[in-house]
């Protein structure tokens, strides 16, 4: 019952929390200094050709009504044209989106498949060989930059050894766009070649994503693992006899878990900035490589809908974090 | 077999601490027979935790070490039963635990139901010694006979601890309940396996004055209805004295009286024990309290850690350690110098 209050709570939040991204995202990119109508006209327009594009583009338009105009124009799904190739930005973004999200997905996955039971481990040999180890890697995940890592990686994996495709997504024109997840499309349309084709693509830039991620999932595990297991309730299980697998894996990580979940959603937020430049090493068609393409062609518009679509995947991804959270911690929900 | 159900002897703990090593648990000794309800009092800090914990084997691993003596139980020393049989066969069978606090000794992210079932699925009495360690990784089902059987013995254990809804309360979780209905619900947990021993430590600290004197009478009638011997500690003396047959006292990591609680409370024979007894608030007398203070356990007297506050205390109590002598059938004291009879201060 309470858990349904939670849900509907968030739900009603979620609204004054995407307008008031629409509206920051919109205000920063209106006062930056540069003209991108100038630019988009280019060199050799003259003074009135840039006005008349001004003019069809809508900004002449004094500010706020720029803003009403895009606020309602976004919540129809319309972000406008790219000033540079004149198509709806939407349409890019759509296109582009699945492509990040099965990257960050499953980049959440295997560092969360890998780092929870590396954090409880970690933590029930306290000061070992292995966590002295585990504490080094974990801190090289958070310190060392990630395009960095990026080229390194595909130094030693693509071009040294030879074991994986140096970048791309998929060889050649990939599976038929159905869900537009590679990775589901090609074993919907049962094509192994194209399935293993898919991951053999994906390793190197989800091994780069999953490092920093890996990294705060084991710290956070093992905090939640130390603090469970030096519990009362751990010491009453353990005086009753209970097995230790089952304290371990069963009383000591559920509680452990509540912290990493919650680190888990902000993961998300880091791994969807992280994937600009993940994307940009190596050549993956999602939203950060088209970010980064429309940031250097000063396109703004296409800028705004790629600020707005992630906010709002970090949003939903916060949404989803809570309810989940209700789940595992009745102490919220009920 | 003895006739006595845990006979600890010369158990000898230390703990590791920054200021150096603590010694905890001086060589001490405890009996408890059989159906017997033992109240083991002293000070906080006097060893009484530490004392129970060993006894359940679940001393803190990284710092406590357990350096000699004996804890026989049923006529086998648990110091030298593999720690993996001990978990399956005696802790949670045999000998069953009633924590401290029962506001923090619930797993707080499952329902109270799930981890009675549990406990249940590892440590029901039905099963022998030979399944205990794995019959709870088999699946099951929560549709089987044996399920709804675990469940139809639990909710008679609830009824038996009178809580009221017992279906409800299954479906609750931890911090649902009332302090009282947790400890009433441990006890129900201790009582689950049909042990022979149950360890209760202070059970009834953390629970209002009104709700204690329920648990307890609880707890008694109980253990006297099924047979089972507990060992109570408390730091309160009117409470051993409303629920305990007898009583060991400690102080600073030594036993230093045992007595029936008759014995205990008329015929105090050692002079801790008569100055503890001497501070209890009576009406119209004035209050009086034992002079000096605890020692450290890193660096403790030697030979009686009582002498330092001792009147009576000579020479041979700061060199060597009194043995175990009888103050009378049933009543032993560790003392060079017990109380006489008519100087003794009882109780009316």
């Amino acid at each position: 019952m309470k858990l349904l209050v939670l849900i509907l709570n968030r739900l009603f939040w979620f609204v004054p929390t995407v307008l008031g991204l629409i509206v920051i995202t919109f205000t920063i990119s209106h006062i930056i200094p540069a003209d991108p109508v100038a630019f988009v006209a280019g060199d050799n327009a003259t003074a009135e050709q840039i006005e008349e594009l001004r003019r069809q583009l809508g900004l002449d338009q004094p500010m706020h009504i720029q803003l009403w105009r895009y606020i309602v124009a976004v919540l129809e799904g319309d972000f406008g044209v790219s000033l540079y190739t004149l198509r709806p930005i939407s349409e890019d973004l759509a296109s582009r989106l699945p492509a990040t999200l099965e990257l960050t997905f499953v980049s959440v996955f295997v560092s969360a498949l890998i780092g929870i039971p590396l954090g409880v481990v970690s933590a029930l040999k306290r000061n070992s060989l292995l966590d002295h180890v585990l504490r080094i890697i974990t801190v090289s995940g958070l310190a060392i930059a990630s395009f960095w890592l990026a080229i390194l990686f595909q130094l030693l994996f693509a071009m040294e050894l030879g074991w994986t495709p140096l970048q791309g997504r998929v060889a050649g024109w990939g599976p038929d766009v159905i869900t537009g997840f590679f990775l589901i499309d090609s074993l919907i349309m049962g094509d192994l070649e194209t399935f293993w084709d898919v991951v053999s693509h994906m390793i190197l830039p989800v091994m780069t994503l999953a490092f920093p991620a890996l990294a705060t999932i084991v710290r956070f595990t093992r905090a939640g693992v130390l603090e469970a297991i030096n519990s009362n309730y751990v010491m009453y299980e353990e005086a009753m006899g209970m097995p230790r697998r089952v304290i371990v894996w069963k009383y000591v990580l559920r509680n452990a878990l509540i912290g990493t979940v919650t680190q888990i959603g902000l993961i998300f937020g880091i791994l969807i900035a992280g994937a600009v430049v993940v994307e940009a090493v190596f050549d993956w068609p999602g939203l950060g490589s088209y970010a980064v393409q429309s940031i250097l062609q000063s396109d703004y518009n296409a800028i705004m809908g790629f600020t707005v679509v992630s906010g709002v995947i970090f949003i939903v991804v916060n949404l989803t974090v809570d309810v989940v959270h209700g789940f595992i911690d009745p102490r919220e929900s009920r | 077999m003895t006739s006595d159900l845990l006979r600890v002897r010369d158990l000898k703990v230390s703990f590791a601490t920054d200021g150096g090593t603590a010694q905890v648990l001086d060589h001490v000794n405890l009996t408890i027979g059989r159906g017997q309800i033992v109240g083991l009092v002293g000070e906080s800090g006097c060893g009484k935790t530490t004392l129970a914990r060993s006894i359940l084997g679940v001393l803190p691993k990284n710092s406590a070490r357990l350096e000699a003596g004996t804890i026989e139980f049923d006529g086998v020393d648990l110091l030298r039963v593999d720690p993996n049989r001990l978990a399956a066969t005696v802790r949670g069978r045999r000998i069953s635990f009633i924590p401290q606090d029962p506001f923090s000794s619930f797993n707080p992210v499952f329902t109270i139901g799930a981890q009675i079932m549990d406990l249940m699925k590892w440590k029901s009495p039905e099963l022998d010694d030979a399944d205990a360690g794995r019959s709870g990784w088999l699946p099951r089902l929560h549709g089987s006979r044996r399920y709804k059987a675990d469940r139809e013995r639990v909710l008679d254990l609830l009824r038996q601890v009178q809580l009221p809804d017992p279906e409800g309360v299954l479906k609750k979780y931890p911090h649902e309940v009332s302090g009282g209905q947790r400890q009433r619900l441990m006890i129900a947990m201790a009582l689950l396996p049909e042990p022979k021993l149950i360890i209760a430590d202070e059970p009834t600290t953390a629970l209002d004055v009104t709700i204690q004197a329920q648990i307890l009478k609880l707890l008694r009638d109980l253990a006297t209805d099924h047979g089972i011997s507990v060992l109570f500690t408390t730091h309160d003396l009117g409470t051993a004295w409303e629920i305990c047959d007898s009583i060991t006292v400690m102080y600073a990591g030594q036993e230093m009286e045992a007595a029936s609680s008759e014995g205990f409370f008329k015929r105090p024979s050692h002079p801790y024990t008569n100055r503890l007894l001497k501070s209890l608030p009576s009406r119209g007398g004035s209050l009086s309290g034992i002079p000096g203070s605890i020692p450290a356990l890193v660096d403790p007297p030697t030979g009686c850690r009582f002498n330092p506050r001792c009147e009576f205390a000579t020479d041979i109590c700061r060199q060597t350690r009194p043995e175990v002598t009888s103050a009378g059938p049933g009543h032993d004291v560790r003392c060079y110098h017990p109380v006489a009879e008519e100087k003794r201060h009882a109780l009316a």
